[in-house]
């Protein structure tokens, strides 16, 4: 996929995870030993508890749109194409955020509360990106 | 042992601001100092303190203070810092240089602010030398989704409190428009020729929704800084005194994009207390503008108005020319030069002091001025005062 133009991100050992659950399609997140607070992305220490011991657990991958903006400057040559375009923060069920893009709306109708569920978006053959979809609930309303 | 007016700001030094390329970051540094210098009637020999906000230019930002004084030849310094709150960190700096000189630790202190990240025109166009480069770095996992820069972070949080108060973008409009008239007064404003309807604003490109180009403030070269001396030193110098009647600092961590709220509330409690005052003592306000969202959020959480009020709170025109709350009298960063916390501490000085030309309130005897970095992370309340 030489054609992709957008930054592709770099695994770093404490995302490794992550990206390795992503390639098989599946949406992880870190949990606190400590106090079972989720969080994203990875942390050495737990902001709440400081315990530095926490675990990689499959999220639901279910979600709602905290907030969102439209992008309409180019900042990276890889999105020339598509401006404007959203970029949607999504609380996760377990209460974690992820800064992401949906999939299948149009920026100008994405409402915050929206229901979203995760998708994945193979970039590369090493890389996957999540990315959001409206659940059929949405659709609906 | 109260701080309440101890120490004032002696000098007031503004390079030219904006499409200016006569400097580095560092050159507008010095000229900055040089000129706060020469408006206390001041000369290097008697500063014993520098402490340095640097710009996005002094990448190696580090340790900027000792380069800068390397740079301007300063000697037997005993209070030099490079310090970092965004845009918190003018009133920080003035704070930390208050403390100093008040328990004897130094006389003479520099703030100042400098940068330069506007490139000279190029020959061929080149977007990447525009000033929207200038605060558009992505970060890792950010950049993969398209995630550039502070306008789109605080882009979010401003989306929030349209969605849970109704907040518009005529609200944020007014703001915009209100500065601009100020700086229509103000012939130091980069914008001092160029006036601008709420139609204007409405037309202006969308940078990222809901910020029009006219939400977010300007981008300048150039360097600003202040002299602070003990009060008593300060009645014997050229300009009348600049008292620092108040000073506070909040910072509250967790996450603003849920409260929506600053650190004001924290900041303004040492601030006032210090000060003892209350909102109807303050004549001229001058507030941290980032965005026309960072003025209206920061009203809210001083209390001018209630949690989520903001918006209508802005749109009778009170904050504009003639209103009953003057705001950001020099056209602020929106309208008149960016140059982070020194902005709205700079034109708090000219007001105190009685040097706002045709934009002077009349009798401004106490001046409030916030600033605020990061995305509604930090923030300083300066409560400065024509009498101790």
């Amino acid at each position: 996929m030489s054609d992709y133009k957008k930054p592709i991100p770099s695994i770093t050992p404490e995302m490794r995870p992550f990206f390795e659950a992503a390639k098989r399609h599946e949406l992880v997140i870190q949990r606190c030993d400590g106090c079972g607070t989720h969080r994203f992305p990875a942390r050495e220490m737990c902001p709440h508890c400081l315990s530095s011991k926490s675990s990689w657990v499959k999220a639901s991958g279910k979600g709602d749109v905290f907030s969102f903006n439209v992008m309409h400057q180019v900042y990276h040559p890889g999105f020339a194409g598509e401006v404007p375009y959203a970029v949607v923060s999504v609380k996760l069920a377990e209460g974690a955020k992820m800064t992401t893009n949906l999939v299948g709306v149009k920026p100008h109708d994405i409402r915050i509360g929206m229901p979203v569920e995760v998708v994945f978006e193979d970039i590369t053959e090493e890389i996957t990106l999540p990315k959001f979809r409206p659940t059929r609930e949405s659709k609906l309303t | 042992m109260s701080l309440r007016s101890k120490t004032a700001i002696a000098g007031l030094g503004i390079t030219k601001q904006g499409r200016v390329y006569d400097h580095n970051h560092v050159g507008f540094a010095i000229e900055a100092i040089r000129l706060a210098l020469d408006d206390a009637g001041l000369t290097r020999a008697d500063l014993d303190g520098v402490l340095l906000n640097p710009g996005l230019t002094w990448a190696d930002g580090g340790m900027g203070a000792f380069q800068l004084q390397q740079a301007m030849g300063l000697h037997n310094l005993q209070l030099a810092h490079t310090m970092n709150a965004g845009g918190a960190t003018a009133g920080a700096m003035i704070m930390q240089a208050a403390e100093a000189i008040a328990a004897g630790l130094a006389t003479t202190v520099a703030c100042v602010f400098s940068d330069a990240p506007l490139k000279p025109p190029a020959p061929k166009p080149d977007k990447s030398s525009g000033s929207a480069a200038a605060y558009a770095f992505g970060r890792g996992l950010d950049a993969a989704y398209g995630q550039f820069g502070v306008n789109a972070m605080y882009a979010m949080v401003a989306q929030r409190h349209m969605h849970l108060y109704g907040t518009t973008n005529d609200h944020l409009g007014a703001i915009a428009v209100a500065e601009r008239q100020w700086a229509n007064k103000n012939p130091q404003a980069q914008f001092y020729d160029t006036p601008m309807t709420l139609d204007d604003y409405h037309r202006s490109r969308w940078v990222v929704e809901p910020f029009h180009l006219y939400d977010c403030c300007l981008v300048s070269n150039g360097g600003l800084a202040v002299i602070v001396t003990s009060a008593d030193r300060a009645r014997d110098l050229k300009k009348p005194p600049v008292y620092l009647r108040g000073m506070g600092q909040g910072h509250p961590g967790g996450d603003p994009s849920e409260t929506l709220t600053s650190g004001a509330p924290l900041a303004k409690q040492h601030a006032f207390a210090m000060a003892d005052i209350a909102l109807d003592d303050i004549d001229v306000v001058e507030l941290y503008d980032c965005y026309t969202f960072t003025v209206l959020v920061t009203l809210e959480d001083y209390g001018f108005c209630k949690k989520g009020e903001g918006g209508p709170f802005v749109a009778d025109g009170k904050i504009a020319p003639g209103g009953s709350l003057p705001l950001n009298t020099g056209g602020g960063q929106l309208s008149s030069f960016y140059m982070w916390g020194m902005t709205p501490v700079s034109e708090g000085v000219m007001q105190i002091r009685g040097d706002g030309g045709a934009r002077q309130i009349p009798d401004a005897k106490v001046a409030l001025v916030s600033g605020n970095g990061g995305i509604l992370s930090t923030h300083s309340t300066l409560i400065l005062a024509n009498q101790p």
